[in-house]
């Protein structure tokens, strides 16, 4: 019954912003999809290395290259040397955001969890809360004082500097970073949506029959660059995640 | 005028007026990208990570002007 729920796709435009709840608890279609991309997560991080073999399987050694990956062009790349400590947030995030944002093309689903407001919302509050976390284990409270006053700055400037720092450091940045990924998937999601719609309406209405491999032709061009946008988002969200832990723990620049 | 013909005008204008400046910003971003990759290939890695990044701090105040469209498309 569950598998038939996720599959299933709406009849109307609006339920795209108002999926009715199908289980208790208001679990409906959305949640369902988020279930599906952890456990998918879980398998693919968990299944290679429950019993690493020495001369690996192939399915091994592309995890180990995708892991590596995070770790080395992500993490050590931006954090540097410490980067080991922030490894549990950075890797699982990333392979989380892929499959939720490849499920946006996923046949029969077809559609992004990431482009409600509430995952990359409340990825984005738990990012905020850890590089806070972060400065303020490095640094005690003169965290906050050295990321809005920027050193080596004439007396007069710092009027107009500390609080376009404050505000873009504690408020924009969050925002921004929930936004980016949210506003990035709705509108790849939207665009699907009206190319293959337009190409089945076109399909169906016979005087413009001839029309419609034009706009199939669009989609199935955007159904490739979407599956770019999903596996760049997810890297960019992961990566802004590294720039704004290492931003705390290197306060002079 | 009534609220709501104010509401779209104001929805189509909000993204399109939005989508000029991050337009020329990405522009600028990948080009000066492509004239480091070519002058220094061996530091091509870096410089597309950095692009990405670059990429993704402009976007973002388009992204923040699609948001306003739909805020003012639900004012409607």
């Amino acid at each position: 019954m569950i598998l038939a729920q996720i599959v299933q796709v709406p009849s109307d435009v609006n339920e795209m912003f108002d999926w009715p709840a199908l289980l208790p608890l208001g679990i409906n279609r959305v949640v369902l999809l988020m279930f599906l991309a952890t456990i998918a997560t879980f398998l693919f991080l968990y299944l290679p290395f429950r019993k690493p073999r020495i001369v690996p399987t192939k399915f091994q050694v592309a995890v180990e290259a995708a892991v590596e990956f995070v770790k080395k062009d992500v993490g050590r790349e931006i954090i540097g040397p410490e980067s080991v400590k922030y490894e549990w947030l950075l890797i699982p995030m990333f392979f989380w955001l892929l499959f939720l944002n490849i499920l946006e093309v996923t046949p029969f689903i077809n559609f992004p969890p990431t482009s409600r407001m509430a995952i990359p919302g409340f990825l984005a509050l738990f990012v905020y809360v850890v590089f806070i976390f972060v400065g303020i284990k490095e640094h005690g409270l003169r965290y906050f004082f050295k990321t809005i006053v920027p050193g080596g700055v004439p007396k007069a400037l710092l009027l107009l500097l500390v609080p376009i720092e404050f505000i873009s450091v504690f408020f924009i940045r969050p925002l921004s970073l929930a936004v980016r990924l949210f506003a990035n998937m709705l509108a790849g999601h939207i665009m699907l949506t009206v190319f293959f719609l337009t190409s089945a309406a076109y399909f169906v209405l016979s005087p413009k029959l001839l029309a419609f491999p034009v706009p199939f032709a669009f989609a199935v061009v955007i159904t490739g660059f979407e599956i770019f946008v999903g596996v760049l988002q997810a890297y960019i969200f992961t990566l802004l995640t590294a720039v704004y832990i290492e931003t705390s723990i290197h306060l002079e620049h | 005028m009534d609220t709501h013909a104010a509401a779209l005008l104001g929805a189509g204008l909000a993204y399109g007026l939005a989508a000029i400046g991050p337009g020329i910003g990405i522009g600028i971003v990948a080009g000066n990208a492509v004239q480091a990759m070519v002058r220094q290939p061996e530091m091509a890695g870096q410089v597309r990570a950095t692009m990405f990044l670059g990429i993704a701090f402009t976007e973002a105040l388009a992204l923040f002007g699609l948001l306003l469209f739909f805020i003012l498309f639900g004012q409607a």
